[in-house]
């Protein structure tokens, strides 16, 4: 079972100096393997990890604990000065990750 | 009679389990391990949650700190703690300055009603806190 393609909302293109919002999601039941009404818990299966790099430089790194809520979503602002590259990788406990990459244009 | 009667209502009363909320030194651990040896100050930080949330599994969250974002003076981490889940932690931020303001928007799972804790730590140093109270309808007891 590989991780699940993760959906990435970032624009094509950017004014210089522009604001942008970069909203992420990926499916994934974040599991913790806690249930406390008694019943028995599905073995844990959590995503613990999700890194940002801009240019190759990290610019958001997210470390993901059990209040995470199921389907991770995450949304942050980052001001464009040229056209740049970005990188998402989300990884989980047992070591798998998934990559995108996607390229905002300047000019 | 009638005592008796009122005790096998009141037993009839389907009651919801409460939930195994994390001990009070797990949460304060959580927010040491966030805010260092550094008294966090409240100010300059905003914790937002919905008034009232349909579902604990799936609350929005808003964390904004209020900085400029330079290469002076930024925010390094923001972290959140949920001070009655099973665990209090929820997730540990590392922003870079690229970031151009210090927000973040997330959905977090919450067990019951309680408090979420947002821990932010500057480039100067300084640590600061926020606090919100989240109302649940339905919790999300996992």
């Amino acid at each position: 079972m590989s991780l699940n393609t993760p959906r990435i909302r970032i624009p094509r293109s950017a004014r210089a100096g522009e604001v942008i919002e970069i909203r992420t999601l990926i499916e994934h039941p974040m599991e913790t393997g806690i249930r406390i009404d008694g019943t028995r818990p599905p073995p844990r299966d959590m995503l613990d990890r999700l890194v940002v790099r801009m240019n190759g430089a990290p610019i958001l790194e997210a470390e993901l604990k059990n209040g995470t809520a199921a389907n991770p979503y995450h949304v942050f602002f980052v001001r464009m000065d040229r056209t740049s590259e970005f990188e998402f990788v989300w990884s989980d406990e047992r070591g798998r990750s998934v990559r995108a990459v996607h390229r905002v244009n300047v000019g | 009679m009638k005592r008796r009667a009122v005790l096998g209502s009141l037993l009839l009363v389907p009651v919801a389990w409460p939930c195994l909320a994390a001990a009070e030194s797990d949460v304060q651990a959580a927010i040491r391990a966030a805010a260092g040896d550094v008294e966090p100050r409240e100010g300059g930080i905003v914790l937002s949650l919905p008034a009232r949330a349909e579902n604990g599994a799936q609350v929005p969250v808003t964390v904004l700190v209020d900085s400029p974002q330079t290469a002076e003076l930024h925010v390094q981490a923001i972290t959140l703690i949920a001070t009655r889940n099973p665990t209090p932690g929820v997730a540990t931020f590392r922003l870079s300055p690229a970031l151009a303001r210090a927000e973040l928007q997330t959905r977090v799972r919450l067990a019951e009603d309680q408090t979420l804790i947002a821990i932010a730590r500057m480039s100067d140093g300084t640590v600061r806190r926020a606090a919100a109270e989240a109302r649940l309808v339905v919790g999300g007891c996992v």
